[in-house]
């Protein structure tokens, strides 16, 4: 359980995945190194989701390392739970829980997990909820919020345990594009803080701006890597260039 | 291809000529090991608790009086053909009674459901019949009905059989419970279900029962079979009526010899007809809530 200085946060070795007879990630490699930013791109079903599952362990690998600090997440010896607790993730769909209020919902696991006494949980989330121009809302229920605000809401809940790594899926495809500007604006802001994270996107402009390497993905393999520029820009590998036309042609770039 | 998480041995080559490595190997090892670590646990703890229970029981000192006028084996198969016989009538009962509560029920949900104004008065009757009969114990409705209607004098109804008026009494309750529950199956079908089905030009009615009915029972599916096991149970107590089903049998038997293994007997023949009924429930339980978390994960 040792991390020595010159490991990257997170790495991924070989990983392999498939459900039932169908292979969805196939032999993946993937180093993030601490501070920086990595953005999966593809169509959807080309297996960004299930990476970043794969990541946090909510799914078992056939195969492969996922190696978090230099520790092997995936080995059933080690306390996932512990190791997950510094690994944030933020979904599609949200998912805040609909039955308590904005507050309880950031301070659940600080209380629960943590140990963390009420007052301190609630003046963590209360600073958190300040800075993402959220703490108006902290008494109400997420029913009550706009999806824009609920997906911060949910960003805050994750960040609310100081995770040394935030995975975030698609957080904005369940938005309409005003929306989306105030939940990148909050990805753009963790990232000015240094925060470690991977980030599956539709959003070419936002990967172009926040990423430090952007992965194509395709059929389960990174078929292209590089500078965002390179990669969105400047694509060496077909697939790539077809993707890219066709998220230009629909007026997404 | 399928892969056992578990077990490798299972493995069978993959098309990628993809073969497991040694540290995924090694993980399988460990996983095997920590189950086969849960299962012996598992054993050790039933066996502790288990042979406590027994411990007790067997060595209380009014075991042996138990054991003779509860647990007598060859009393017990002496009795046994009668006592199946009673039972064999409160299935034929439960049969009966269950499609006549699965119809009515069905009617009244869909009258306390409805927003139509040309039902409002039949919407109230439904609302007092469910309050009445939800609020009223079974045992005191099945007397009512058992010795109140017999003694009406009334042509035609008065003469009929005691297990027909006990089963009336059983469905009038029933009804009441299972007609709720529908009602919540319906109620819980989310809004824009019923606004998509209009906008495609469906009728109300072709709505609720395209859109909305199958949806919405899918959903108390286990509820309702919980319902079924307890109405399973309930039958019995048409004995109270002096029908000779299974209970009233095995008092009859019992009444003779002043041993109790009928009643014993009886329940053994409940038990064998619901247990399998209860793992059954588990099992669509477990598969609709999977089902709705996975309507859950976009």
């Amino acid at each position: 359980m040792t991390s020595t200085v010159g490991d990257p946060l997170l790495e991924l070795r070989a990983v392999r995945k498939s459900f039932g007879t169908e292979l969805v990630l196939r032999d993946v490699d993937l180093v993030v190194p601490e501070h920086t930013v990595t953005v999966l791109i593809g169509a959807s079903g080309s297996g960004k989701s299930t990476l970043l599952r794969c990541i946090n362990q909510l799914e078992l690998i056939d195969d492969g390392l996922v190696l978090f600090e230099g520790v092997d997440l995936a080995d059933p010896r080690n306390d996932a739970d512990e190791i997950r607790q510094r690994i944030g993730i933020v979904f599609q769909a949200f998912n805040l829980f609909p039955h308590m209020s904005v507050l309880d919902n950031i301070t659940l696991a600080m209380r629960r997990v943590h140990k963390v006494p009420r007052a301190q949980a609630e003046a963590t989330a209360l600073a958190l909820l300040g800075r993402f121009s959220l703490a108006d809302k902290a008494s109400q229920y997420p029913d009550r919020l706009s999806g824009g605000q609920q997906q911060r809401v949910a960003i805050v809940r994750a960040l609310a345990v100081s995770p040394k790594l935030m995975l975030f899926d698609e957080v904005t495809s369940a938005l309409d594009p005003v929306l989306v500007n105030e939940v990148l604006a909050v990805v753009r802001d963790l990232r000015k803080d240094g925060m470690t994270m991977v980030i599956a996107t539709h959003e070419m402009g936002f990967a172009t701006q926040v990423a430090d390497e952007v992965c194509f993905l395709s059929g389960g393999v990174i078929v292209e890597r590089g500078a965002p520029d390179q990669v969105i820009h400047a694509p060496t590998d077909l697939l790539t260039q077809e993707f890219l036309r066709r998220v230009h042609e629909a007026g997404r770039l | 291809m399928t892969l056992d998480p578990t077990s490798g041995d299972a493995l069978v080559a993959s098309p990628d000529g993809w073969r497991p490595s040694e540290h995924e190997l090694a993980r399988r090892a460990a996983r095997r090991s920590q189950s086969r670590r849960g299962m012996s646990i598992a054993l050790m703890s039933s066996v502790v608790v288990i042979g406590a229970l027994v411990a007790v029981v067997v060595t209380s000192s009014g075991w042996p009086v138990v054991r003779d006028t509860f647990f007598d084996v060859s009393y017990g198969l002496e009795v046994l053909p009668i006592i199946f016989d009673g039972f064999k009538l409160d299935l034929l009962l439960v049969a009966i009674a269950s499609v006549c509560i699965a119809v009515l029920s069905m009617v009244v949900a869909l009258v306390r459901t409805s927003r139509s104004p040309a039902v409002a008065p039949f919407r109230i009757l439904a609302t007092v019949y469910v309050d009445f009969f939800r609020g009223t114990p079974l045992i005191l409705v099945i007397l009512l009905i058992g010795f109140g209607i017999p003694a009406l004098n009334l042509p035609k109804i008065s003469s009929l059989d005691v297990a027909v008026l006990g089963t009336t009494a059983i469905v009038l309750t029933y009804t009441g419970y299972v007609a709720e529950v529908i009602r919540s199956g319906i109620l819980s079908v989310h809004p824009s279900q019923r606004a998509a089905a209009r906008s495609l030009g469906l009728s109300n009615a072709q709505t609720m029962r395209h859109v909305v009915l199958p949806q919405g029972i899918r959903r108390v599916m286990p509820p309702l079979l919980n319902d079924f096991v307890s109405l399973l149970k309930d039958v019995g107590l048409v004995s109270i009526l002096g029908v000779t089903e299974a209970i009233q049998q095995a008092q009859i038997e019992t009444n003779k010899s002043f041993n109790y293994t009928p009643y014993v007997v009886a329940a053994l023949l409940f038990l064998i007809v619901t247990i399998p009924l209860t793992r059954f429930t588990d099992r669509v339980l477990v598969t609709s809530i999977s089902r709705q978390n996975a309507q859950g994960t976009a």
